[in-house]
């Protein structure tokens, strides 16, 4: 019913996963498949754009949460911008927000990150 | 339908997946008909996929289907997803936390708390039969 699909992209050190479509079990998947396949090259830094992923489950947020767990390994991080008020709110309740930012742009994260 | 009955709407949802985002849909038409905010509707919509989902899951009987029920109650917004799975106990049901999220291989488990702070009164009922679980939302 819903498709989901991203794209990821190197900002020097940052690597920025854009998405679009419904974060659910599949869509956290694919995010943290990209995330580990760039974590297997060396990448430690990850912003997240999720503009064009206005609703979520917390199925799929508890696999960002996976994805933290395996950057705090790393001394890596992660980061979000772009996101729908209902999905930081989300965020916020969940407790991401203690371990992970969010951003107002792609610059501010970029930033951030440095 | 007499006049002094709350309007209602009636979906019954097969238990397929991303079939929660069908009743997020309705849960937007319902909430602009009670002139909610966005902020209020997509807070309604965020808890009736976590409940719809929780429905889906716990639903381990020959049942195929979740019900939701939609009752517009002057102000209120009264929201019931019922399913006819085994129950639960809602006492076991832990209150997750995100730092003992870490290291463990069980990552989910956030479909109540989300619920409770997102809606202004949920309710369970639940049985051997199935659960219901109400939810609503003041204008």
């Amino acid at each position: 019913m819903s498709d989901f699909s991203l794209s990821a992209r190197e900002e020097g050190e940052v690597v920025i996963v854009e998405t679009t479509g419904y974060l659910n079990n599949v869509g956290g998947e694919k995010v943290s498949e990209a995330c580990y396949e760039k974590m297997e090259n060396g990448k430690k830094y990850f912003l997240l754009n999720l503009e064009n992923s206005k609703v979520v489950n917390s199925i799929g947020v508890s696999i960002l949460i996976e994805i933290i767990e395996k950057l705090q390994d790393v001394d890596g991080k992660l980061g979000y911008y772009n996101l729908a008020p209902i999905v930081e709110k989300t965020f916020n309740i969940m407790g991401l927000t203690k371990y992970s930012t969010i951003y107002s742009s792609e610059s501010e994260g970029l930033e951030g990150m440095a | 339908m007499s006049s002094k009955e709350a309007p209602k709407v009636e979906l019954t949802l097969p238990i397929i997946p991303d079939m929660e985002l069908a009743a997020t849909k309705t849960a937007e038409v319902v909430a602009k008909h009670m002139n909610l905010t966005d902020e209020q509707s997509a807070e309604i919509s965020m808890a009736l996929i976590e409940a719809t989902i929780n429905a889906f899951e716990h639903s381990s009987s020959d049942s195929k289907n979740v019900e939701i029920h939609f009752v517009i109650q002057g102000d209120t917004l009264v929201i019931k997803v019922s399913d006819k799975g085994r129950g639960f106990d809602k006492s076991k049901v832990e209150i997750p936390k995100i730092e003992e999220k870490f290291g463990s291989d069980h990552k989910r488990g956030w479909g109540l708390k989300l619920i409770q702070e997102l809606m202004d009164t949920v309710e369970f009922e639940s049985s051997a039969d199935g659960t219901t679980v109400t939810m609503t939302k003041n204008k």
